[in-house]
Order: C-alpha cells, then sequence, then structure tokens
C-alpha cells in the first residue's frame, strides 16, 4: 500500500491542500506547509510555479509570478521541500515544460530523494503521459490522472491503470474559487468506480468548507487550492494564524463528511 | 509528414488539459472527416475565391530586381486578400468547420490583429459570435486593428497576464475555451498548439504553395531556386513551403525575428535560441530559460513576437529540409522602406522580415534563376508604428 492509499484506509475522506512553492519566499512556503501537515491537511500539493500556467485562474497565476519573480526556481524547491519533516504524502503540482526541460529521470529521482509521493501534470493528458509514467514508476512517484466532466467516455481508458488517487475537476474552465458547482459529481463518481476502486478527490473551485464537505460527501476527497493561496496573496509572510484557523475548518468539515 | 498522432518526427502531440481532450477529439475527427468531403472543400474553395480574392498573385517585383542585380524576385501577394494577409485562408477554413460541427461562437488569439481581423471577417460573414483575445501591449501598437475588430462585430479582450502579448493571449484563449466547449470553437490561427491544428491550419495555407507551384511554372517553366517566408508560429511559411517539399532543388527558407540580435534577451528567433520544450499544447522548439520558464521574446513585429515555432518547422529544421534565419527589426524595417520606394508596395512589418533576406538572397542566385517571397501581409497597419521607430512622432 502506498503512502497516498494509507490516507484513504477505512474509507476516511481526504482533505488535499495546495500552495505555490515560493509565494511569497521559499522560506515562509517552508513553514507553511508544515502549518498545512499540522492543520489536518491530509495530502498536500506543493506547485511548481510556471511562468504560463494555462489551466489556472488569476489567484494561483499571480501566486506564480510572485513566486518566479522571487527567484523560487526548481533546484531550491527540492531543497526546500526535503528540509520538510513529512507527516503527510507531498505531490508536485507543475506544468509539463518545467518537468521536461530538468529531465524526467533527473526529476524523478530527485522526487524520490526528497520524499516527494506523486506528481500532477495538468497539460499532459493520458494520451501523452505514458514516458512520463514509466520513468516515475521507475521511482516509485505516482503520476496523478485527471478526470474532467467532459471526459465521459474517455473515462473508462484514463482511470484503468490509475494509482494514487484520480483528480476529478469539478467544473469547466481553470482552477480557483467559484459560486457554485453545477457538475453532478455524484454520477462522474460513479462511473469511475465502474472502472477502478483508486479514490477520487475533486478539485477546482472549492473556496469554503461548506462546499469542501458537500465534495467530500460525493467522493473520497476535496481538493482546495486557491482559497488557500488567496489567504497568502492577503498576509504574505504573515498568514500563519490565518491558514491555521482555515485548514482546521476545512479539515473538520471533509473528514466530517460521510 | 504527421503520422497518426500528430506527430511530425517527434514534434507535436496533444498537451492539453482533460478538460480539453474532449474538444480536441472532437475536432480531430470533424477534420479528418470534412477534408474529404467535396461539398465542404466546394464551398470553401468558393469562399476564398469570390470573397477572399483568390488565387492570390505572384508578382515578379521587376524593378527590385534590377535594383539588387541578382536573380528574379517574384512576390507572392498574400497582402492583396481581403483582410490584407494570408489569415484569412485559415480563419474561412476553420470558421467553416466550426460552422459544420454546430459550433456558435469563435474566440482567437491575434498578436498583430491580423488574425484575429480575419476571424472576426469569417464571423460575421458565417453569422457566428466572435471574441478576440489580444494581448494588451499588442491592442496598443494594433490600435487600428482593435477598431476594425469590434466594427466587424466581435468582442476584443486586452490580455493583462503575463508579458502582456501574443503567448499570453493564447493562454487566455486556451483558458477561455475550457471554460466553454460546448458551443465554442478555438480558431487558433498559426500552424502550431495541439494536433489537429498544426495540420490543420498548414492544410488551410497550403493554398499559397499550391497556386504560387502553378504560377511559377507557367511564367517561368522552371521552379524557382527557393522560396522565403517569415516565420513566427510559422503559418504563411508553412503554407509558402508546402507544395514545395517534395522539390528537393527548391531551398525552403524560414525568416525568424531576430528583434535586436540573437545574441541580446531582445529576440524572438526560436530556432536560432531556443530548446526542445513542451508548452501551447505541442513538444516543439522555445524560448526559455534553464528551469523551463517561457521566455519574455521581443520583436518590432507583434505577429512575430511568439516564442515557439509550430511542430512542423522544427522537423523540417532536424532533417534538413528547411533552413531558418534571424533577420533583425533593423534590416526588416530597412526592407519595409525599400520595398514601399521601389516597388509602391507597403508591405507588413512580418513580411519585411522575409524581404530583407530575399534581397541578399538573390545577389547569389544566377540571374536566370528566381525566388518566390511570400509576402504575407499588407503594412498599412505599421506605418504609424515604423514612423515612430524612425523618430517620427505620428499615430494612428
Amino acid at each position: 500500500m502506498t503512502d497516498i492509499q494509507k490516507v484513504f484506509a477505512n474509507g476516511k475522506k481526504a482533505f488535499v491542500g495546495f500552495i505555490t512553492a515560493g509565494d511569497p519566499t521559499l522560506f515562509d512556503s517552508k513553514r507553511y506547509l508544515e502549518i498545512m501537515q499540522d492543520s489536518g491537511v491530509d495530502i498536500i500539493e506543493v506547485g511548481i510555479p510556471f511562468s504560463d500556467p494555462i489551466a489556472e485562474g488569476p489567484v494561483i497565476q499571480n501566486a506564480d509570478l510572485r513566486a518566479l519573480k522571487g527567484g523560487a526556481h526548481l533546484e531550491e524547491i527540492f531543497a526546500m521541500v526535503g528540509r520538510i519533516q513529512k507527516k503527510v504524502p507531498f505531490l508536485f503540482m507543475t506544468y509539463a515544460n518545467p518537468v521536461y526541460v530538468y529531465g524526467y529521470e533527473r526529476f524523478f529521482a530527485r522526487c524520490k530523494k526528497e520524499g516527494v509521493s506523486g506528481v500532477i501534470i495538468p497539460d499532459i493528458p493520458f494520451e501523452e503521459s505514458g514516458e512520463v509514467k514509466e520513468v516515475a514508476q521507475k521511482y516509485g512517484v505516482v503520476v496523478v490522472d485527471m478526470v474532467a466532466p467532459t471526459s465521459e467516455d474517455r473515462i473508462k481508458k484514463v482511470c484503468a491503470e490509475s494509482r494514487g488517487f484520480i483528480y476529478l475537476v469539478s467544473s469547466m474552465g481553470v482552477t480557483g474559487m467559484r459560486e457554485s458547482i453545477d457538475t453532478d459529481i455524484s454520477s462522474v463518481c460513479s462511473q469511475i468506480r465502474q472502472v477502478t476502486s483508486t479514490p477520487v478527490c475533486v478539485g477546482f473551485g472549492i473556496s469554503s468548507p461548506e462546499q469542501a464537505r458537500n465534495m467530500a460527501a460525493q467522493s473520497d476527497g476535496a481538493i482546495v487550492g486557491s482559497a488557500i493561496v488567496k489567504i497568502i496573496e492577503q498576509y504574505g509572510a504573515y498568514a500563519d494564524a490565518r491558514l491555521r484557523e482555515f485548514l482546521t475548518s476545512v479539515a473538520r468539515a471533509v473528514h466530517g463528511a460521510g | 509528414m504527421e503520422n497518426k498522432k500528430g506527430r511530425f518526427g517527434e514534434y507535436g502531440g496533444q498537451y492539453v488539459p482533460e478538460t480539453l481532450m474532449h474538444a480536441i477529439e472532437e475536432l480531430d475527427g470533424a477534420y479528418s472527416y470534412y477534408k474529404e468531403d467535396k461539398e465542404f472543400n466546394a464551398e470553401l474553395t468558393r469562399l476564398l475565391n469570390e470573397y477572399a480574392g483568390r488565387p492570390s498573385l505572384l508578382y515578379y517585383a521587376e524593378n527590385l530586381t534590377k535594383l539588387i542585380g541578382g536573380c528574379k524576385i517574384y512576390l507572392k501577394r498574400e497582402d492583396l486578400n481581403h483582410t490584407g494577409a494570408h489569415k484569412i485562408n485559415n480563419a474561412l477554413g476553420q470558421a467553416l468547420l466550426a460552422k459544420k460541427m454546430g459550433k456558435k461562437r469563435l474566440i482567437a488569439e491575434t498578436g498583430a490583429g491580423q488574425h484575429g481581423v480575419a476571424t472576426a471577417t469569417a464571423a460575421a460573414l458565417l453569422g457566428m459570435e466572435c471574441e478576440i483575445y489580444m494581448g494588451e501591449e499588442d491592442t496598443v501598437r494594433q490600435a487600428l486593428n482593435v477598431y476594425k475588430m469590434k466594427l466587424l462585430g466581435a468582442k476584443v479582450h486586452a490580455v493583462t497576464s503575463g508579458t502582456k502579448t501574443l503567448k499570453d493571449a493564447v493562454n487566455e484563449c486556451m483558458r477561455e475555451w475550457t471554460n466553454r466547449v460546448a458551443d465554442t470553437h478555438y480558431c487558433l490561427g498559426s500552424v502550431m498548439g495541439p494536433h489537429p491544428f498544426p495540420t490543420m491550419v498548414r492544410d488551410f495555407q497550403a493554398v499559397i504553395s499550391r497556386e504560387a507551384r502553378e504560377q511559377i511554372l507557367a511564367l517561368e517553366g522552371a521552379l524557382p531556386a527557393a522560396v522565403v517566408a517569415c516565420v513566427g508560429g510559422g503559418s504563411n511559411a508553412m503554407g509558402m513551403f508546402y507544395h514545395f517539399i517534395g522539390d528537393k532543388g527548391v531551398r525552403l527558407i524560414g525568416c525568424e525575428a531576430a528583434g535586436r540580435g540573437v545574441n541580446t534577451l531582445e529576440t524572438a528567433a526560436t530556432i536560432a535560441t531556443g530548446k526542445k520544450g513542451i508548452f501551447h499544447g505541442m513538444f516543439s522548439l522555445f524560448c526559455q530559460d534553464e528551469y523551463g520558464q517561457i521566455a519574455p521574446v521581443y520583436s518590432i513585429s507583434a505577429g512575430l513576437d511568439y516564442p515557439g515555432i509550430g511542430p512542423e518547422h522544427a522537423y523540417l529544421h532536424d532533417i534538413g529540409r528547411a533552413e531558418y534565419v534571424p533577420v533583425t527589426d533593423d534590416e526588416a524595417v530597412e526592407a519595409f522602406e525599400l520595398l514601399s520606394k521601389t516597388e509602391g508596395i507597403i508591405p507588413a512589418i512580418e513580411s519585411s522580415h522575409a524581404l530583407a533576406h530575399a534581397v541578399k538572397l538573390a545577389k547569389d542566385i544566377d540571374k536566370k534563376g528566381s525566388i518566390i517571397v511570400c509576402l504575407s501581409g499588407r503594412g498599412d497597419k505599421d506605418v504609424a508604428a515604423i514612423a515612430r521607430y524612425k523618430g517620427e512622432n505620428i499615430y494612428d
């Protein structure tokens, strides 16, 4: 059983939390990531900033820009993540180009060394994921597959060999907070469950504990990104207390979802 | 040249989020069907001929030829197409396809504004909604085209993210497409992006070389020594090259925007300075830093101000079938003025990059031979910017 699978043992609902590494500095990110794992986040996504994040809405786009301006490069991000005493699984979330340019072998070997369990790369769809998955698997790193509301017939092939968890994109469009999520999450989840027993976590647009509870109730967990990044955008290097408060409330909502 | 998965050698592919895969597959299926459909092709040909004014002329630039004293210089006059550039060939093709697919709305990125104007025009003609994404910086450089698009009924969004130029306009289009995919077609303007765009856009632009090849054979009784075109993403170049690829004696030359020089950071010459990477849906060459962050490129020409190149160009370069040369701002401006004075034709600043190289090239080719330059667009849109570049304070 991988460390990601253990999170979902006995039907536990998972709270997956995201922040961008280097926003506002790598020094702050290390502390914020530690706060996350101590505040009930079950799986942590560390965003590696990219100049052109096409799947992101304005909140994470701006976080990426802040991080890049501050000089957060992959080398330093690996080092920072490596220094964290990990109590929960850590994943990287980034785009194809930084990983490709670093070199697949070198990237996944480094993930293994620094204790990173998986990656999410939204611009590598299933059809193009063969090479990345092969190298990642060699180093015991999971490549998370994504399902969208438009996947329909694609669900079968995308989910058949899925590992870790499946990232279900809640609604069309880019990341960012939404007033409501109109996709029939239960129905998509049941389609996925016909294909695989891999847990399903729902992300994109979840901003409140109530939404998180609702999404987790219909799936195996809720992924929250922009709402956390928004707190860092507002409070910069002084977001500790606000983060703890928000994360704890979301964790309580997700873990209570039944 | 491409295999089933939309690869040109190792280049190409479909690197888009899962949210777009359904739309990309749908487009691929529809394009595969309609490109073999007689009725679709007849309708497109009718639009190209009766609406856009094709075939475009192959013009012998006699004054320029005599001034240079080398081989004959021919201009493929895409600037004479309706809307003033080659972009209309692709815009009409994709708009018609989108209409057949039941789409009601077109979105498109634009750099210089030519593709935006072409898409807005096609949308107006075919009764579709249209929204154009243009980098904020480009809306200033090309204010006239912004107004034209509005006149044509399109909504223009000034993109303020990133470097506020063409690449950011493409990002914004991809984001908008994921947001509203059911009734919307993304009318991508160059031979780039995820499969099937590089192939489809090339096919729609291949009319340029299909005509030019027949025209030069009729006029000269022989193939040209070279065909020359400017390259940003590379659509007019791919169109100009395509039917000459099999003619091994014809050199295919792409002219990249070197900006202030390939040894400076202010350049957009991807073949000269780029490296392999994955971006905007494709595996190709990109201007980027050592960590894979996309570089903020620069060129005087908004249409060539793009940090990547279409995958088929990367492939033609790798196998040595096509050559790519960098041309600086200064050289392009000089050619812009030269053609205006010698032939009474004001070329687009993009096409001026090709002209600048053609003038150098013509000197070294036997007088009996010929070369064809793709005059991809007309220069009206550039006049104010060139005046400012020359230190004259006039405005659009």
